[in-house]
């Protein structure tokens, strides 16, 4: 059975840079509509795709994301 | 599940001020990853650049020392003589490392002086509002080469690693890029070994990491990130130039 | 029995930080003063110090800093075109409130200047030198003995008052050799150094630094300084005064120069000029006062310096218009003999109709 993972991403600290989807291999995040107190657009986590492989929180240059692994 | 990703220890509490998609707090947070690793919060001296890394003391959990533009390797040779156990690493962009400093730098790599450089290249100076710098890439527009850089009026982009791989004294002599989170973890490790070395008492580690400033190459972070593979890789190698534990 | 030891100007200096407890020296070679790094080169490795050769005057000033924010009494010495080279560096450690050294063997100048003895970094010593709101500590010695001295005391107040400190020499004094005691240090109780960058072992991690972007931060910073150098002004002068007490022209001058004047004065007086010599010995923060004290008696002040006048204008400030103040100066590294002088005084003497 493939690993299953959880993100969170701090909703404050994202500055919308979008590099965590353009890394993402199972398309498991975009960018909300709602607006942070910096008036960025962050990005929001899709469940339900997520292996857990950090990709994202490897690249993300706020460490806004943290990364859950497991069954 | 449990948790696989998480803040370093070694970072405080405290929001980055630099520019979606910057490369600077990727690179804080991999400095910072490998002093947790290594256990040396607590015997390590950092020296941060004039430049976008300024504020750097403000996201280190760590003893930190301002230092004149350009001058982080002599400041850093003071801290290490006088301190000889204590791990002391600078944090220089392009114009700390190789403009103003190119003497401070290539002396203290001639020394073998016992500390670790990381040297952040993205071809320009942000913080001033991005002007050309030693590693600007010739074609390259920035505020003071408008007409993109001209090899017969502004010379040629300074590779400085690969200069300071040629002396005795540095024992690690790195380049890497932030481009993927793979090439992300490669210059963790790169960045950690460059610590042991200096843990070893070994001489002079440098490691250069080839980083986005989109708001200065006017690129998206996505695109800025592509950059790096598909332009800046191709100017500076990445590569270990020098590694006196490989034979 | 106290042992004196005949000694070059430079290498009493160096022994003298060497036995104030210098354990870090970094220097480049400037003539006229080779001898102190080459005499530490080999003294501090007697002592487990640290010599190093930076590769320029820059590197070695950003090396003393370093150094000083690892709580380690440390120096520098170059000569006037290498001072000018470490201005950012002083201006830094002033800023960022770190003890150290910096002695200046002044040469002629302006540009490469020539190698012989002169006074004209008087303004760059006193005035802060480098950018902004600061002072340093200036003591100009004018004999062996109190150059070994001063250098003692000047490791004392870098540490009580946190501020880097320059000795101004001059190539004579750096290079005449003269009987020295090299006295040992009297330790003092000194402020802790709770500033000292050494790893942040057992408490939370600290910063040294300059920057202080918020402006009202910034100025409360430069009023504290301020009030240490206020602190300074009240506590530091120090100057020596020679006949006086019954003179009727006073001349003023330090470092070589005094010796020079001294030796003028002393004829002057077998001719039965009254003639006195005030000798500042902190050039900064100036001795002001005893200016001042002086001049409720004495009526013309004559100022001699081996420049074109930069103390002068210390002295002029001192008198306020109370006294009479002329100038002579020799520039560019000649070195007048105290006979000339005396002509000057004689002179002055004449032409001011001064009686007695």
């Amino acid at each position: 059975m493939a690993l299953r993972g959880k993100i969170t991403i701090d909703d404050n600290l994202c500055k919308s840079c979008e590099l965590c989807i353009s890394v993402c291999p199972e398309e498991a995040i975009r960018i909300s509509d709602g607006i942070n107190y910096k008036g960025y657009h962050p990005a929001e986590f899709i469940k339900d795709r997520c292996r857990g492989c950090a990709l994202c929180a490897i690249i993300c240059p706020e460490i806004a994301i943290e990364v859950y692994r497991g069954k | 599940m449990k948790k696989v990703f998480t803040k370093p220890k070694s970072l405080k509490d405290v929001p980055f001020h630099y520019c979606p998609g910057c490369g600077h707090s990727i690179i804080h947070r991999l400095v910072a990853e490998v002093i947790d690793e290594l256990g040396i919060s607590d015997c390590v001296i950092g020296v941060p650049p004039a430049g976008c890394a300024v504020l750097a003391y403000n996201y280190f959990d760590i003893d930190m020392c301002e230092a004149p533009h350009g001058r982080g390797c002599a400041v850093a040779t003071g801290f290490k003589r006088a301190q000889p156990d204590k791990i002391v690493f600078t944090y220089q962009g392009d114009g700390d490392m190789a403009a103003i400093g190119t003497a401070e730098t290539l002396h203290a790599a001639n020394r073998g002086e016992r500390i670790t450089a990381i040297f952040v290249n993205n071809a320009v100076y942000g913080m001033t509002g991005g002007q050309m710098a030693p590693t600007t890439m010739i074609g390259q527009k920035t505020t003071t080469s408008p007409f993109g850089r001209r090899p017969e009026v502004e010379g040629y982009p300074l590779l400085i690693t690969d200069l300071i791989a040629t002396l005795k004294g540095p024992s690690y002599v790195v380049r890497h890029s932030l481009a993927t989170p793979a090439k992300i973890l490669a210059t963790k490790k790169s960045i950690k070994k460059a610590f042991e070395m200096q843990i070893k008492g070994l001489g002079f580690s440098l490691v250069e990491v080839l980083s986005p400033c989109p708001t200065n190459w006017k690129l998206s972070a996505v695109d800025a990130f592509k950059f790096l593979e598909s332009r800046m890789e191709k100017e500076f190698p990445i590569g270990v130039f020098k590694d006196v534990t490989k034979g | 029995m106290e042992n004196k030891v005949l000694m070059k100007g430079t290498n009493a200096l160096a022994e003298a930080a060497i036995q104030a407890g210098c354990r870090c020296y970094f220097g480049y070679p400037i003539t006229p003063q080779n001898e102190l790094p080459e005499y530490m080169a080999r003294r501090m490795a007697e002592v487990g110090g640290v010599f190093l050769q930076g590769e320029s005057e820059i590197a070695s000033i950003n090396m003393v800093l370093g150094a000083a924010a690892s709580g380690v009494r440390s120096m520098t010495s170059s000569s006037s075109p290498g001072i000018s080279l470490k201005q950012e560096g002083i201006s830094f450690l002033a800023a960022m409130e770190l003890p150290a050294l910096i002695v200046n063997i002044m040469r002629g100048g302006p540009g490469l200047g020539n190698i012989a003895p002169s006074q004209g970094d008087y303004y760059q010593a006193t005035r802060g030198g480098g950018h902004g709101d600061y002072r340093t500590p200036v003591f100009a010695p004018a004999s062996i003995q109190e150059l070994y001295d001063i250098t003692m005391y000047a490791f004392d107040v870098a540490d009580i008052y946190r501020t880097p400190v320059v000795i101004l020499g001059d190539g004579m004094m750096g290079q005449i050799v003269e009987p020295t005691v090299c006295r040992k240090r009297q330790e003092i109780d000194l402020p802790p150094k709770d500033y000292v960058l050494d790893g942040a072992k057992g408490r939370p991690s600290r910063i040294i630094r300059s920057l202080i972007l918020d402006t009202f931060e910034m100025e409360e910073h430069n009023w504290k300084l301020k009030r240490k150098y206020d602190l300074m002004r009240g506590r530091l002068p120090q100057h020596e005064e020679f006949m006086v007490a019954d003179a009727k022209l006073v001349i003023v001058a330090y470092g070589t120069a005094a010796r020079i004047a001294k030796g003028a004065v002393k004829r002057a007086r077998r001719e039965g000029l009254s003639v006195g010599l005030l000798r500042p010995i902190t050039l900064w923060p100036f001795p002001t006062q005893a200016i001042q004290d002086i001049a409720k008696k004495v009526k013309h002040f004559l100022v001699f310096e081996m420049s074109t006048g930069q103390m002068v204008d210390d002295v002029l400030l001192a008198l306020g218009g109370k006294a009479q103040c002329e100038f002579y100066g020799r520039p560019g590294g000649v070195v007048p003999t105290p006979m000339e002088i005396t002509r000057i005084i004689g002179r002055y003497w004449v032409q001011k109709e001064i009686l007695g």
